[in-house]
C-alpha cells in the first residue's frame, strides 16, 4: 500500500479525500491527513450560519471513514523532499510517497497602526467567530474592513450580534472583484438601507485605542468612527511558507506553483485549493478547490484528469440582497459590449457582458434580483437564443428568460460540482424523474443550490412527465386539490370528482382525497362517504398485516406509561392471543387481531383510558421522547412534557405522509431527533428546532430549522412547518423531499415559517388551533356508533365467525401467522403445539 | 409448527335449491365499500355495489398474498372499467371480469350477483364452475 499524506484538512483537503476514497476501489492508498484546527473539516461557506443558531456539529462535514486517519490539532512544520517525510508539531515523522498540500489561506491584515489591538478580529474559521460573538457583548459599534464577499458576511454577522455596523472599501463600490460598478453602487444602496452604513472610495489609517486598550476609533483619513470591535476582511495569502522552506517553486504573488495536473515543482508533492498557483492564478472559491481536489484524486488512480482553469462565478445572498456575478463579468474580453438595465425604482440591476457581435453570452452581473442567474450561467461562451435585452428585462424575465432548451449539451448547470447539462439529460433517460431523484445521481443542486430552478426545466424539457396530476381522475395535484376544497367547501369525494375529475376514482386519489378532507376538519374519517375513501388501514383503524389481520397501537404519548395501563395492554394482548412487540416509536403493537376482535379489542382500552395511535394513518405518530431533566444527569431541558405536549397537540393530524417527531433533552440526542421530520433538542438557552428527517430507503438527517426558541415560539413555529407542508406537498411525499422540492428549499422554509414571508403564518396557525380544538378519538367515536361498528364483521352473513384462512403457530412464546392456509386444506397434524390461546377463536364483542 | 385447524365453520344458509347464498340486506350494502361473505363450501366472496348501483362479486382471496382481504380494497375505475384494488399489495382487479389488470395471467374467480326479496345474494359456486 502506498503512502499518502494530506497537510490540511479545510474543505478542500476533505474533498480530495473523499474523491480520493471514491474512486480507489483497490484500497491502494493508505491515507493520512494532517489538520491544524482541533476538530474534523467543516463547511467555511456556511460559516455564516454559525450566527443563525447552526453548531459546529451542523457545520461539519462527511466523516472520512475508517481507512484514513485524522490527526487534528497537528500541524505539518516541516517537509523532508529528498527523505520524502513529513514532520508534525508533536516531533512526530512521516514518511510518504505522495503528499498534497492543502493548507489554504490565511486572512490578510495590513499592518495598519493599532490592527493587534485585542477587539480586532478576521473571519476565517470556528474560532474567530467564537471570538467576534465575545467581542460583540461589550460592543456598540464595529467596523468591517474590506467590503468584498467576506466583508459584507462579517458585517451580517455583527449586525445579528446586535452591533451598529459599518463597511469601509477602498474600492469605489462593495464587492469589487465581482460586480461592476452600476450594481456595485446598487449593492451599496440596499445594505444602506438595511442599516448597514457604507464608506466606499475610502482607506482606513489608523485604529486608535481606548483606555482599556480596545479599540475606540477608526480613522478614515479625515473621518473617524467611533468602534468597539474590528473585524478585517481585506483579502487572503496563500500559507505557502511549508512549501517555500522545502524549496518548491512560488508564484509571483505568492501561492505553490502547480501545473495542470496540479502537480507542484517536485512531482511526488500536489497542491490544491487557495494554497496552489495556477497559471499565475490564486483562486479564492471554493468550486476551484473542489475541482484541483477532483484532478489529484484521478491522477492518484492513474487517470489524466486537467485542471485547466476554473469557474469563478457566484451567486449569494448578501444582507438578504441577490448579488450574482459570472463569467466575463468586467468585460475584459476586447470587444466586449454591455446590456445593462438599471432599474434603481425596482431595486435591480442586470448586465451582460456579449460579444462584439451581440452574438456570444461572455459574463454579467446581477444585483437585486439574481433570479436569471442559473439560466445565464451555463450559457456563458454560447450563442444567445435571442436578443440580449429581452434576457435581463423585467417582461422577460420569467423563469430567467432563457429555456433549458437552449443550452447546449456541454454547458455547466451546476458549476459548485461540475455537472453539465449532457449530464443530467442522461440520468434523466435513465429514470431520475424528479428533482431529488437527479440531486441523488448527479450531485447537481447539493452545494448552493441555485440551478435547482435550471433542473426542474430540464425534467419539463426532456418530456419526462413534470404532470403533477394525481391519477386519471384528476389532473390537479395533491396540492391543488387542497386549495380547491378550502377554496369551495366542497366536502365529499363524490362532488369533488363530479365538478373537477373524471371517473370515479382508484387507489390513489381516494385516500388523497380523504386526506384532505380529514385535514381541514372534515369530521370522523369513517363517517357517511368518507369511509368508502379510506385506505384499509384508516377504515378499520388498524394495520393490515400480511395474513389480514390487523395490528392495535395504542396512543402511548412520548413513550410515558403507568404500570397500571402497562398492565392492561398485557392483559388484552394475554386474552385476546395477540403477539406483542415494543415499536421502534417507544409504544407497544399488538399483532394478530381478526376484523371482528378490534371493537372488543378497543372497547378494553379505551375502557383504561388509550385513545387510537394513528398507526394506521398517514398522520402523526408519535414523539418520541428521551427523559429529560426529570431524571437525566445531563438533561437541560423537560423532553417528556414538551414530547407529550407535542404528541397531543397534533395527534389525528392527518398528512401527506405519516409523520414522526422526537425531542432529546440534550445534545446528546438520545431521541434521535434528527432522523425525524420535525425533532426538537434541547439547548441551556431553550429548544433547537430540526425539519426534514426521516428513516425508511433514503434515511436523510433533520436540518436546523431555528434555534433557542421558548416553547411557545416552538409550537408556533411546529405549527406554520406542518401546516405549510400539509398544503403544498404532494401525495405520500415526505417532509424531506418536499423541502427539497421547494423552490429555494429549506431557506424559503425559513422564511415563511421564521420570517412569515409569505403573509400567511396566522392563517396556518389558525388551521392548526381548530385542529387541536377539533380532535376526538376516533376509536371512541366507533364504540359509540352502532353503524360504524356494524362494519368491523368477518363475513356479510356471518359476522363473527372467524376467517377460516387464519391461522397461528407459535414462536419464541407467541402466536404469529401460520398461513394463509388453501382453502379447505387443514392444517397438517399438531405435534407439541402449544394452542394460542384465543388465537383463533371467536370473541364476543 | 402449526397451531389447531380452524373451529368448524357455521352452517351458511342458502337458498331452497342451494344456488344463492343471502349475503345481506340489500341497504346495507354501502357504494363502493365491499364485504366479504361466506360461502357453503367454505370459499369466501367479496361483494361490491359500484357507484352507478351495479353488484359484482369476486373471490375473497388475493392471489398475490392468499389472505382475504379482497373485500377490503378500494373500488373505483381504471379507464371506465369498475376496479378494486388489493389493499395488501395494490394489484387492481376488474371487478367484471375478476381479471388483474397490472398483470393479466392472474384472475379472481367471479361470482354472479342478483337482488331477491330485498336481499343480495351471491351464487354460491363461481361462475364457469358446474357441479
Amino acid at each position: 500500500m502506498r503512502q499518502l499524506v494530506v497537510i490540511g484538512n479545510g474543505m478542500v483537503g476533505h474533498r480530495l479525500v473523499e474523491a480520493i476514497r471514491d474512486r480507489d476501489t483497490d484500497g491502494r492508498w493508505n491515507i493520512v491527513v494532517l489538520g491544524e484546527e482541533p476538530r474534523p473539516a467543516y463547511d467555511r461557506v456556511a460559516l455564516s450560519s454559525y450566527f443563525d443558531g447552526a453548531t459546529e456539529e451542523d457545520l461539519r462535514l462527511g466523516d472520512l471513514g475508517d481507512r484514513v486517519t485524522l490527526r487534528s490539532g497537528e500541524r505539518a512544520t516541516d517537509i523532508d523532499r529528498s527523505a520524502k517525510k513529513v514532520t508534525t508539531s508533536t516531533g512526530d515523522v512521516l514518511g510518504y510517497d505522495t503528499l498534497v498540500l492543502a493548507t489554504g489561506s490565511y486572512p490578510f491584515v495590513p499592518p495598519l497602526p493599532g490592527h493587534d489591538l485585542p477587539g480586532c478580529h478576521v473571519y476565517r474559521t470556528i474560532e474567530d467567530l467564537d471570538a467576534i460573538t465575545d467581542s460583540a457583548r461589550a460592543a456598540t459599534t464595529g467596523v468591517v474592513i474590506g467590503g468584498g464577499l467576506l466583508g459584507l458576511e462579517a458585517a451580517n454577522a455583527l449586525r445579528l450580534l446586535g452591533v451598529d455596523t459599518h463597511v469601509v472599501e477602498l474600492a469605489p463600490w462593495l464587492m469589487p472583484a465581482q460586480i461592476d460598478e452600476g450594481g456595485g453602487a446598487l449593492l451599496g444602496r440596499l445594505i444602506d438601507e438595511l442599516g448597514v452604513t457604507v464608506h466606499t472610495g475610502t482607506g482606513t489609517s489608523r485604529i486608535e485605542a481606548g483606555d482599556d486598550g480596545r479599540p475606540a476609533a477608526v480613522r478614515l483619513g479625515e473621518e473617524r468612527i467611533d468602534a468597539d470591535m474590528v473585524v478585517f476582511s481585506v483579502g487572503i495569502r496563500p500559507r505557502d511558507e511549508i512549501a517555500r522552506a522545502a524549496g518548491l517553486e512560488i508564484g509571483e504573488r505568492g501561492g505553490v506553483v502547480i501545473d495542470d495536473a496540479c502537480r507542484t515543482s517536485d512531482p511526488d508533492i500536489y497542491a490544491v485549493g487557495e494554497v496552489a498557483c495556477h497559471a499565475g492564478t490564486v483562486y479564492g472559491l471554493i468550486a476551484p478547490g473542489n475541482a484541483m481536489a477532483e484532478v489529484v484524486a484521478d491522477r492518484l488512480v492513474g487517470g489524466t484528469a486537467a485542471f485547466t482553469g476554473a469557474d469563478t462565478s457566484t451567486k449569494l445572498k448578501l444582507l438578504g440582497v441577490d448579488v450574482a456575478s459570472f463569467g466575463d463579468a468586467h468585460g475584459r474580453t476586447e470587444g466586449a459590449l454591455d446590456v445593462v438595465v438599471n432599474d434603481a425604482a425596482g431595486r435591480r440591476y442586470a448586465k451582460l457582458v456579449v460579444s462584439d457581435d451581440a452574438s456570444t453570452l461572455l459574463g454579467g452581473v446581477l444585483v437585486g434580483d439574481a433570479s436569471a442567474y442559473a439560466a445565464l450561467r451555463p450559457l456563458v461562451g454560447h450563442e444567445l437564443p435571442g436578443d440580449p435585452l429581452a434576457l435581463i428585462s423585467p417582461a422577460g424575465a420569467e423563469g430567467g428568460g432563457v429555456g433549458a432548451g437552449a443550452l447546449p449539451d456541454d454547458a455547466q448547470i451546476c458549476s459548485c460540482n461540475a455537472v453539465t447539462k449532457g449530464d443530467l439529460t442522461h440520468a434523466i433517460a435513465g429514470g431520475a424523474c424528479d428533482v431529488a431523484a437527479l440531486k441523488g445521481c448527479t450531485t447537481a443542486g447539493t452545494s448552493c443550490g441555485s440551478c435547482v430552478p435550471m433542473l426542474k426545466q430540464l425534467l419539463e424539457a426532456s418530456g419526462v412527465e413534470q404532470s403533477s396530476a394525481l391519477c386519471e381522475h384528476f389532473t390537479h395535484s395533491r396540492a391543488e386539490l387542497l386549495e380547491i376544497v378550502r377554496a369551495t367547501g366542497i366536502g365529499t369525494f363524490s362532488e369533488l370528482i363530479d365538478r373537477h375529475g373524471t371517473g370515479r376514482g382508484c387507489d390513489i386519489c381516494k385516500p388523497a382525497v380523504a386526506s384532505i378532507l380529514a385535514s381541514l376538519g372534515g369530521g370522523h374519517i369513517l363517517e357517511g362517504e368518507q369511509a368508502a375513501l379510506q385506505d384499509t388501514n384508516d377504515h378499520f383503524l388498524a394495520n393490515l398485516q400480511r395474513n389480514g389481520t390487523y395490528s392495535v397501537v395504542p396512543r402511548i404519548p412520548g413513550g410515558e406509561i403507568t404500570p397500571d395501563k402497562l398492565i392492561v395492554i398485557g392483559e388484552v394482548a394475554r386474552d385476546f392471543g395477540l403477539y406483542t412487540k415494543i415499536t421502534g416509536g417507544q409504544r407497544i403493537d399488538l399483532f394478530g387481531a381478526r376484523v371482528e376482535q378490534l371493537p372488543a379489542i378497543w372497547a378494553r382500552l379505551v375502557d383504561a383510558g388509550f385513545e387510537s395511535g394513528h398507526a394506521y394513518g398517514k398522520a402523526l405518530r408519535t414523539v418520541k421522547s428521551c427523559v429529560g431533566t426529570t431524571w437525566c444527569r445531563y438533561g437541560v431541558q423537560d423532553s417528556v412534557r414538551m414530547a407529550i405536549d407535542l404528541e397531543l397537540r397534533y395527534r389525528g393530524l392527518r398528512s401527506p405522509h405519516k409523520i414522526k417527531a422526537a425531542v432529546s433533552g440534550c445534545a446528546r440526542e438520545c431521541a434521535e431527533a434528527r432522523g425525524k421530520d420535525f425533532g426538537v433538542i434541547a439547548t441551556d438557552k431553550g429548544w433547537n428546532l430540526y425539519v426534514g428527517g426521516n428513516g425508511g430507503f433514503t434515511p436523510r438527517h433533520a436540518e436546523l430549522l431555528a434555534s433557542d426558541l421558548d416553547d411557545a415560539t416552538l409550537i408556533r413555529y411546529i405549527d406554520r412547518f406542518l401546516m405549510f407542508y400539509i398544503r403544498t406537498a404532494d401525495r405520500l411525499q415526505r417532509t424531506s423531499t418536499w423541502i427539497e422540492n421547494l423552490e429555494g428549499g429549506l431557506d424559503h422554509l425559513r422564511a415563511v415559517v421564521v420570517d412569515d414571508s409569505l403573509g400567511i403564518a396566522a392563517d396556518l396557525e389558525r388551521d392548526m388551533a381548530a385542529h387541536v380544538a377539533a380532535y376526538a378519538d376516533e376509536w371512541r367515536g366507533v364504540l359509540e356508533d352502532p353503524d360504524k361498528l356494524a362494519r368491523f364483521a368477518s363475513f356479510a352473513n356471518a359476522p363473527q365467525a372467524p376467517d377460516p384462512t387464519i391461522s397461528f403457530a407459535t414462536e419464541r412464546d407467541q402466536p404469529v401467522p401460520a398461513g394463509p392456509v388453501a382453502l379447505g386444506m387443514p392444517a397438517p397434524p399438531v405435534g407439541d403445539a402449544r394452542p394460542a390461546p384465543n388465537g383463533s377463536a371467536p370473541v364476543e364483542v | 409448527m402449526t397451531a389447531p385447524a380452524p373451529t368448524a365453520l357455521p352452517a351458511v344458509p342458502t337458498t331452497p335449491d342451494g344456488q344463492w347464498v343471502p349475503a345481506c340486506p340489500a341497504e346495507r350494502l354501502l357504494p363502493e365499500r365491499g364485504v366479504a361473505v361466506l360461502l357453503p363450501c367454505g370459499g369466501q366472496a367479496a361483494l361490491f355495489r359500484t357507484h352507478d348501483g351495479t353488484l359484482y362479486a369476486l373471490d375473497n382471496i388475493d392471489p398475490f398474498s392468499g389472505a382475504a382481504v379482497m373485500s377490503r380494497g378500494i373500488v373505483g375505475d381504471r379507464a371506465g372499467e369498475p376496479t378494486v384494488a388489493s389493499p395488501m399489495l395494490k394489484q387492481v382487479f376488474s371487478l367484471r371480469t375478476g381479471v388483474c389488470l397490472d398483470d393479466p395471467q392472474v384472475r379472481l374467480a367471479t361470482h354472479r350477483v342478483r337482488e331477491h326479496d330485498g336481499a343480495v345474494q351471491v351464487s354460491a359456486r363461481p361462475a364457469g364452475e358446474s357441479r
